[in-house]
């Protein structure tokens, strides 16, 4: 019964969304002064909608949590004896519930959208919940017609076929709901480009609506790919934290296309300049989103993250990537001649390095789209190819070097327009150091060119985040300009460990017997012992690994190898010895037959500043949303106080004889 | 083309890997070489191949059969003194182009160079309208619909 109220609400939602769609599109074509009897519907039509596919999932969740075997997607994804924090995460660890998950983020988001969001005029609002509707009722098709989360079988299974181990890890928990809050977040972000587009309010009030969705959007995606690169990276057992794999760039390619569209829209907001950049980039944010749950979710990749293999599917979510992302295009080209370009500047100016910019991350992400779907294009032709690290890494650092020094100059020039006189300590600062950091390591090595670039530019933007600040006065400086400096900085701090990874680290795969030592940097590791353990769904080898830094006091890391017995696999979980200046990563392997076991060490200096940096980056990005909504909130106030006080004084006015003057 | 490559393919691992599960992994599958100088060729060579028989990883990155006795083709053929670019070209003429993720380019692949560079000069484009013509200032017209 549970399961049919679920499948209800999603079709009840289903009929709201056309609701939705309907009420705001008679909205629009309604005249000047005219009101059509329908468009009341278009904002309650999507706070029930959410509330209704937010349950559905929340029924679904329950379905997970009580393991009910009588759901065709409770029996082949889940298991009785799974701990039960993986039968929870477990309903997004699928298709169906993966898509429900979506489903419910974007229906929230619109509702909340349609609740609290007062400032836009009303044609405008119409405009963008029809899009939302609309965009909507295209999921909740797919999801109905061809992944009905709530199929029931025939005959109840007697147990269930059980998660890949691989994501029985808290990891499933955070990465997936951050990265689709994310994803779908930007959708509103879509629907409120196309709504100003399609009314012609793309203007400075449009931007500052528009901006606490992007960011919001942007910081979830942010942390969403930090804890994903971090769960990768001690979950797969051999150190790599990031793989060029078509999933994590579907992952990617939505976080440039924000990281353009949030510096784009602070531009509008700020200047009324930028306005069909703006627009544009709207567009091609969401549409890698979808672009991203098209490659994930069809199965079109054959790839560690892709669990579900059906070419319906992928066809459904193919024809809607080409509706709304053509649609989009379509309205875009139609329209963008009557938008305005906005007001103007000169090439030296924040704007001009906030379009620099804008320009190569779009370039970065034409790269990795490139590179992402060649191999299926070509696949599709019996050609097969491999596009890796080889070809992105010199590929996007093409983009990214130049980028990453505009970045550390354009914070600190003005609007509109600025001479670099101005500003040539700072400039020839940055460039002491970049040339200085290099200069510093070659001289105690030889390291590969990426890794070397990344330390001076690390380097010097580490210090660019903070000139901004030079000479004012921190307790004054605006929450939201704190976010910027944190922001970049944490750039510097992620680009800081990637380039240590790649410089810095040292491997020691040795087969050890019980009671021998290896030898990695300044640690001495010794294999005490091998004993196997079980726990609730696995049986494991676990090794004792007694770690001295510099003959000191020893420290116990005991990484196993696991085999889930459902599904049959086995897994190697990695213990990890965390200091302020890296991470020991310990990996037992199999056993030779001399009795000797495989012990993969890895000493990777500062390797953990990748991701306290993506960390840095999402409160960076927090904070401007406080910054930016406790400014919006107070100059609203003002604004209400000042027409409240002049009706006071006109009414004032009408009672009493003009004041002299 | 690609029927060939796999008749090739299966000719080649069929046998080995039936039996490879129960045989123990290859001496240098999970050792490292003794000169480090080698064993850092050897491992910039690995993280560049695609191990065969996952999903998105590099023979450095797998605990599969097939990725371990890759890479101890890899390390024994360093050790034996070929070069990296050689094993590379060994291992292509075995496997297919597929196995190496350092795409070179050729009638299949240019693509992947030719669109780079047109992004260059696109940007180059999209940069000097932009930015390169002198603004004079204050100029507002456009911003007034």
């Amino acid at each position: 019964m549970i399961a049919e109220i679920g499948l209800a609400a999603l079709w009840l939602a289903a009929a709201l969304a056309v609701l939705q769609l309907v009420s705001g599109a008679l909205t629009l074509r309604a005249g000047p002064g005219q009101t059509n009897p329908l468009a009341i519907y278009a904002r309650p039509a999507a706070v029930v909608q959410a509330f209704l596919a937010v349950l559905a999932f929340l029924l679904l969740l329950r379905a997970f949590a009580v393991t009910d075997l009588s759901l065709k997607l409770v029996a082949t994804n889940s298991h009785s004896m799974k701990p039960f924090i993986y039968k929870l995460t477990g309903t997004w660890g699928n298709h169906e519930g993966s898509m429900l998950l979506w489903v419910g983020v974007l229906a929230a988001s619109g509702g909340m959208l349609a609740a609290f969001e007062r400032r836009l005029p009303e044609r405008t609002m119409a405009a963008t919940l029809a899009v939302q509707g609309f965009v909507a009722l295209g999921f909740y098709a797919f999801l109905l017609l061809s992944s009905n989360p709530f199929e029931r079988l025939a005959v109840p299974a007697a147990e269930g076929n059980g998660l890949n181990p691989l994501l029985q890890d808290i990891g499933l928990a955070i990465h997936p709901p951050t990265l689709y809050a994310g994803y779908v977040g930007l959708s509103v972000a879509f629907s409120l480009a196309m709504g100003a587009l399609l009314t012609r309010e793309v203007n400075p009030a449009f931007a500052r609506v528009m901006r606490p969705w992007v960011l919001g959007a942007w910081v979830l995606l942010t942390l969403g790919i930090t804890a994903g690169s971090y769960w990768a990276y001690y979950e797969l057992g051999w150190g790599g934290w990031w793989f060029w794999d078509p999933v994590e760039n579907a992952s990617l390619m939505p976080w440039l296309a924000a990281t353009a569209l949030m510096h784009s829209v602070s531009v509008l907001a700020a200047r009324d300049a930028l306005r069909t950049w703006t627009i544009m980039l709207g567009v091609l944010a969401f549409s890698m989103s979808m672009l991203g749950t098209f490659l994930v979710r069809s199965g079109v990749l054959t790839s560690v993250h892709a669990f579900a293999v059906d070419p319906e599917r992928g066809a459904f979510i193919l024809g809607l990537l080409g509706l709304y992302i053509g649609g989009a295009l379509t309205i875009f080209a139609l329209r963008a001649g009557a938008v305005a370009e906005g007001k103007r500047f000169a090439a030296a100016s924040r704007e001009g390095a906030l379009v620099f910019n804008n320009v190569m991350l779009s370039a970065i992400l034409a790269i990795v789209l490139l590179g992402t779907l060649y191999p299926l294009l070509t696949e599709a032709f019996d050609v097969r190819v491999s596009v890796g690290p080889p070809y992105f890494n010199p590929a996007g650092a093409i983009f990214a070097v130049p980028m990453l020094l505009v970045m550390a100059v354009g914070p600190l020039l003005r609007w509109k327009s600025d001479k670099p006189a101005r500003i040539q300590f700072e400039l020839a600062l940055i460039a002491a150091l970049v040339i200085g950091v290099i200069a510093l390591v070659s001289f105690f090595g030889q390291f590969p060119l990426l890794p070397l670039l990344g330390l001076g530019l690390a380097a010097a933007l580490g210090v660019a985040a903070f000139l901004p600040l030079r000479g004012r006065t921190l307790a004054r400086v605006p929450v939201a300009t704190w976010g910027m400096v944190i922001a970049h900085f944490g750039i510097a701090v992620s680009l800081f460990g990637m380039a240590c990874e790649g410089a810095f680290s040292e491997e020691r795969l040795a087969a050890v017997a019980p009671g021998g030592t290896e030898q990695i940097g300044d640690f001495a590791v010794t294999l005490e012992a091998v004993t196997p353990i079980a726990g609730p769904n696995w049986t494991a080898m676990e090794a004792r690994l007694a770690v001295r830094q510099n003959g000191g006091e020893p420290v116990i890391l005991t990484p196993q190898a696991r085999s889930f017995w459902s599904p049959p696999q086995s897994t190697s979980e990695s213990a990890l010895l965390t200091k302020w200046n890296g991470q020991l990563y310990a990996v037992i392997g199999n056993q030779a037959e001399d009795g000797r076991w495989q012990v993969r060490v890895w000493w990777k200096p500062f390797v953990t500043f990748i991701w306290y940096g993506g960390l840095l980056i999402g409160l960076g990005g927090i904070l401007s949303i406080v910054g930016r909504m406790r400014v919006d909130l107070k100059r609203r106030a003002a604004s209400t106080m000042g027409a409240q006080r002049r009706a006071d004084v006109e009414a004032l006015g009408a009672a009493a004889p003009q004041p002299a003057e | 083309m690609i029927r060939w490559l796999f008749a090739v393919l299966l000719t080649v691992l069929a046998l080995p890997l039936a039996a490879q599960d129960s045989m123990p992994p290859a001496p240098y599958a999970y050792n490292q070489l003794a000169d480090p100088r080698l064993e850092a060729e050897a491992s910039a060579l690995m993280h560049t191949l695609r191990c065969l028989k996952c999903q998105s990883q590099s023979i450095a990155d797998s605990d599969a059969p097939m990725a371990g006795d890759m890479r101890h083709q890899v390390r024994a053929r360093i050790l034996a003194g070929e070069s990296p670019e050689a094993i590379r070209r060994w291992l292509i003429a075995r496997y297919g182009d597929y196995v190496s993720y350092e795409p070179e380019v050729s009638s299949t692949t240019w693509p992947l160079f030719a669109v780079p560079l047109l992004v260059i000069l696109i940007v180059a484009g999209v940069l000097l309208r932009r930015l390169g013509k002198r603004r004079s200032d204050g100029d507002d017209a456009g911003a007034a619909a």
